[in-house]
């Protein structure tokens, strides 16, 4: 087993997969990587299984010494990741030798990095997953749901490979101001008309009340004119407007079921981009539909291919 | 009952059955899920029911969505309802007491009940399990009798000790970890709700039925419950 010791860590630092699946039905929420294409890209670099256990780095705050030789690879934000005080920029793997010290300073472009490991970093699966989910005490080194902490050892047993990129016209662009896609819901017809416009004709505001479980969207107010809603299940993604009209897009970390009427659901891609933004940032969002959306989602799976 | 399928997501569609929440749509739920499981087989991600609805999470690499469409709609062809033979029957014994459920005075206030009279009548009835959310394991229960229904908390508690039996409207249910929470609380059962090393992890599952039993203090204890009153977890 190659080993790293964690030196410094936050409480949104977080060891992470693709999530738990065939569970959702018992309540156990999704977990997993916020924005689930730069964990792909961080294993695919080092030919991994594309939802193999990386580390989620939200913002900083983390170190790690190498207590061996080690082949990493890093992909997502730009979080001013240096090697011994040497700036190393993500989209590639790397080698950290023995006794050096990879540091996460702040954000520079983007909000969330994927640090990943050979073979993905061991730990053991709960409910098949080693999502960390704090609220649910599920997932993590040790199972529990804790946060990494430092003084913990991050352990992998796979074989390493060539140091490789992500080929550049591959790479997410993590400045460009793409709108978001969002997949049309049921409940669409049920808003306001002038909502309807609003929605995907004016800019909304990441709130700085953002976590794993969801992101709030400032603007214009939403008015939906339907019945009130029965609990049901809520996708990766749903856009909800409560009765405030301000959307709150659900994370990783959502309810399993809620009542509040939804306008649809980002599309993975989207939910990536948008994991990736920091509070005060300008989003658009702009409208697809499911076939559309699939279509695209499959392209993009054969990226990796 | 009325099916319909919604778009929710690139990967997701919801089945809507019914529009209301009802113990009657209980057998329709359940067939219509095991249907509904057998149909996608190693293709269903996940199948999330809840009162009225059972969203299928589906491989959109394996399935278009116009399939995903067409097999739901196939899995619903001469649907019966489900003889429910598979709903276990559980009793969760409860201490019903006011330093762990105060809202025992409030809901005797509201129905001009005596506190045993809330109590006998809370662990008299035998609820369904609508749906499991909020919590892993935390299942919504009903229905309660309509004397006993009471909106939830205008400010919720930061903190519900696990075990907590509350009311919120006509339904029931139990708190399997520590979380913040708005029902209105009248006991605390020692039952282990959510168990990763169980079998199935949750107690409850989606069309069990539920009886709650009055048990003493001492009873509790034994049983492994925890004491603790609420608010000493404030």
């Amino acid at each position: 087993m190659t080993r790293l010791t964690i030196e410094a860590s936050t409480p949104l630092c977080l060891l992470q997969d693709a999530g738990r699946f065939g569970v959702r039905h018992l309540g156990v929420t999704q977990g997993g990587a916020a924005d689930g294409c730069s964990m792909s890209w961080a294993n695919w670099l080092l030919g991994n299984a594309l939802n193999a256990a990386v580390v989620e780095i939200t913002l900083g705050g983390f170190a790690v010494v190498a207590e061996d030789d080690c082949l990493l690879a890093l992909a997502g934000a730009d979080l001013g990741a240096q090697i011994d005080g040497q700036p190393l920029a993500p989209w590639r793997s790397f080698i950290l030798l023995k006794g050096q010290i990879l540091r996460f300073n702040q954000p520079l472009l983007g909000a969330r990095v994927y640090l990943a490991a050979p073979g993905g970093f061991a730990a053991p699966k709960v409910l098949g997953s080693s999502a960390t989910v704090v609220r649910e005490a599920l997932g993590g080194l040790d199972g529990m749901g804790l946060p990494l902490a430092k003084g913990a050892t991050l352990g992998y047993g796979g074989e390493a490979l060539a140091v490789r990129e992500v080929p550049l016209t591959l790479r997410p662009d993590l400045a460009a101001g793409t709108p978001l896609d969002v997949v049309l819901g049921a409940q669409i017809g049920q808003f306001s008309g002038q909502s309807l416009f609003d929605v995907f004709n004016s800019a909304w505001t990441l709130d700085s009340r953002a976590d794993r479980m969801g992101i709030r969207l400032l603007g214009k107010t939403l008015e939906y004119q339907g019945q009130p809603m029965i609990s049901e299940g809520i996708p990766l993604g749903a856009v909800q407007v409560p009765p405030d009209g301000q959307p709150i897009v659900l994370l990783n970390d959502r309810q399993t079921i809620g009542g509040y009427p939804r306008l649809g659901a980002l599309t993975p891609l989207a939910l990536a981009r948008l994991a990736q933004c920091l509070p005060g940032a300008q989003v658009r969002l702009r409208p697809v539909v499911q076939e559309v959306a699939h279509r695209e989602h499959i392209e993009y799976l054969q990226c990796f291919v | 009952m009325n099916p319909r399928i919604e778009v929710v997501a690139v990967d997701c569609l919801m089945l809507r059955l019914f529009d209301e929440i009802a113990e009657a749509n209980m057998p329709w739920m359940l067939a219509a899920s095991e249907r509904l499981r057998t149909a996608f087989g190693a293709q269903l991600i996940d199948l999330v029911p809840s009162y009225t609805t059972l969203m299928v999470h589906y491989d959109l690499t394996v399935l278009y969505p116009a399939q995903a469409r067409a097999l739901i709609a196939e899995a619903l062809i001469d649907l019966s309802p489900s003889t429910r033979t598979s709903g276990q029957c559980h009793v969760l014994p409860v201490w019903y007491d006011l330093s762990v459920g105060p809202e025992l005075s409030l809901l005797a206030e509201r129905s001009g009940l005596a506190v045993e009279e809330v109590i006998r009548r809370h662990s008299a009835r035998e609820y369904e399990v609508f749906a499991l959310g909020f919590a892993p394991g935390f299942a919504f229960m009903g229905l309660v009798e309509e004397i006993l229904a009471a909106p939830r908390l205008s400010t919720p508690r930061k903190k519900v000790a696990a075990g907590s039996v509350g009311i919120a409207e006509r339904q029931t249910a139990a708190y399997p970890v520590v979380s913040p929470g708005g029902w209105n609380l009248i006991g605390r059962t020692p039952a282990k709700l959510f168990d990763r090393h169980r079998d199935g992890y949750s107690l409850m599952q989606p069309g069990d039925t539920v009886r709650f039993e009055a048990v003493s203090h001492a009873e509790f204890i034994k049983l492994g419950g925890d004491d603790t009153p609420l608010e000493a977890l404030a």
